[in-house]
């Protein structure tokens, strides 16, 4: 579905030294896979999911989505593709219906045809009662589900969806991700960028980490985990001044820690375990967790904690 | 819904252009009294304050020859029909289009389809052009009400209407395709640009009574051009080549001025 090989973007920037947005990656998605990129802010994701959707030309590098080249065939490609943008992009000012009519019309299709393909449409997305609502009516995920929905009115081969639960509620994300597995299991191959770890758990077979331009890391959650994380975490949080002591004391006890403001994690396989040994030390933690490893935890160790601006 | 379903696909699918003014079109049925009220509304109160109010005291002075025999009614109602279509052209090219990039961002939606953004900026042109010949029609047929049509071949009047809109919302659009502020620049473009062009083009005087010093401004001024191609459409008197001259001139502004808007249009749309 897309191979892509040393792919580059660079912007230029008048009277500065150009951006490396994207330094050099290579990826392959297979027809029917679920597939994610992960990365902080500034990481490349956006600009590389916009290269894919073939709306922004490469700098360098091969890129290939459906068997054919964005430069020569982009009109061709786009018009196969779903595309999911991070920021809803619907005219507010026609209805539910009509935004999707319209952009059915784009691709091509009859009057008819998108009439027909809108009401069921409509019926995907649970907004039969707001058809004929103008679109500035709707709630944000009644947008989103929208958004998503027109997305597909062209039945795409490859979707691609850019944060695409970013500011819902958990019920509205639940609601999205069911039918984002419901396109999957129709055989609808997914592209997804996204900062919620648990989104990216669920929906995504496979996984890029991205890092200023590079890939930093791929795989499936469950590699990547066992790869970059070990398989529990032992959270520990200690009244305050008492966490410098306790720092010396746990450093024998697992193979990785680490020191946050606020507390200290142990990363080792069994955390009952090492929590047991903690009790022994007569340190006094005021609270302690024990829990599974998530992407989180590789995401962070991949990333780092600082902010990136 | 089964996926993947072979897309099916009419014979000749539309050109993008036509659909993205199919599109606009439907976005005018939201505004269609609206925008017809200011099509004819206010050329109207124009018509009747300057034409009737101001004209019969005109044709009634000193000076009622200086208009060639004519009234000052029937002086001015090509001018204003053209006048109207300027401001048409112009407002629908500045911040409606403008909104599709900045703040609604319908133009990514779009271009994300098979539609490319030159396709785009033709959809544009198309639809303002529909706007203009919808509001220009109506408007002479507001004019042959008043008995200010002129003889038949006055409805020329409407093309040339048209055409001079159109010629000029062109480079608002380019302009709309380059800019990312809240649209400041637009004000000062309708405020200085687009008023003075309406009161120094021979719209409500001859040009002649301005000083020869300062009568290149009209000549530049594509609204002059329009204002002697309407008014030879309703009065007669103008000459083959002046006509041919004055329709080049329109011409030319629109053929660059479109070319310059797709380019603008793509530069900002691929990035």
């Amino acid at each position: 579905m897309i191979i892509a090989k040393g792919l580059r973007k660079t912007f230029p920037v008048r009277g500065g030294k150009d951006v490396d947005a994207v330094s050099g990656i290579d990826l392959s998605v297979a027809r029917g896979e679920s597939f994610g990129f992960l990365g902080p802010n500034g990481a490349g994701k956006s600009s590389t999911m916009r290269m894919i959707a073939c709306v922004s030309p490469r700098t360098g590098g091969e890129l290939s989505i459906l068997g054919l080249d964005p430069e020569v065939d982009g009109v061709r490609i786009r018009g196969r593709l779903g595309v999911v943008p991070q920021q809803d992009n619907l005219d507010e000012e026609l209805t539910v219906r009509e935004n999707l009519i319209v952009y059915g019309r784009y691709f091509g299709i009859s009057r008819a045809e998108c009439r027909r393909r809108a009401a069921e449409l409509l019926e995907f997305a649970q907004l039969v009662e707001k058809a004929d609502a103008k679109v500035d009516t709707l709630s944000g995920g009644m947008k989103r589900r929208l958004t998503i929905a027109r997305s597909l009115i062209n039945s795409p081969e490859l979707l691609l969806l850019d944060e695409p639960t970013t500011g819902l509620d958990p019920q509205a994300r639940h609601v999205l991700w069911d039918r984002l597995f419901r396109l999957k299991h129709q055989g609808v191959t997914l592209v997804v960028t996204t900062h919620y770890m648990d989104e990216a758990e669920q929906l995504c077979d496979r996984l890029v980490v991205m890092d200023g331009g590079r890939i930093v890391a791929q795989g499936s959650p469950a590699e990547l985990i066992a790869a970059h994380s070990s398989r529990e975490v032992l959270e520990l949080r200690f009244s305050p001044g008492s966490q410098d002591a306790a720092e010396v004391a746990v450093a024998g006890l697992a193979e990785r820690i680490e020191v946050l403001p606020d507390r200290l994690l142990i990363y080792a396989d069994d955390g009952d375990e090492v929590l047991a040994r903690v009790h022994t030390m007569d340190l006094r933690p005021t609270t302690t967790l024990v829990r599974r490893s998530t992407l989180e935890d590789v995401f962070l160790r991949l990333t780092g904690r600082s902010l990136v601006d | 819904m089964a996926f993947p379903v072979p897309a099916v696909r009419p014979a000749r699918p539309p050109s993008g252009r036509f659909v993205v003014l199919e599109y606009l079109i439907r976005c005018w049925r939201g505004y269609f009294v609206s925008s017809l009220a200011q099509a004819v509304g206010v050329p109207l109160l124009y018509l009747l304050a300057l034409g009737v109010g101001l004209g019969t005291l005109i044709d009634s002075g000193p000076d009622a020859e200086s208009f060639g025999g004519i009234s000052y009614l029937d002086y001015i109602a090509p001018a204003l029909l053209v006048a109207a279509a300027l401001q048409v052209g112009a407002g629908e090219a500045s911040y409606p289009a403008y909104s599709r990039f900045k703040w609604t961002k319908v133009f990514w939606g779009v271009t994300a389809t098979p539609v490319t953004p030159q396709q785009v900026c033709d959809g544009e042109a198309l639809f303002i052009a529909t706007r203009l010949l919808a509001g220009s029609a109506l408007y002479y047929l507001v004019l042959l009400a008043f008995g200010a049509a002129g003889g038949p071949a006055g409805l020329l009047m409407v093309p040339a209407g048209v055409l001079t809109g159109l010629a000029c919302a062109v480079w608002v659009l380019a302009l709309g395709a380059r800019m990312r502020s809240e649209g400041g620049a637009f004000n000062v473009l309708f405020r200085f640009v687009l008023v003075p062009m309406t009161l120094f083009s021979g719209s409500f005087f001859p040009i002649t009574q301005m000083p020869l010093a300062t009568r290149w401004l009209a000549w530049i001024s594509p609204l002059w051009h329009g204002n002697e191609l309407a008014r030879g459409a309703a009065l007669g008197g103008l000459g083959f080549w002046a006509a041919v001259g004055h329709l080049s001139y329109l011409l030319v502004l629109l053929i660059v001025g479109a070319v310059l808007a797709r380019r603008c249009y793509r530069a900002r749309l691929i990035v």
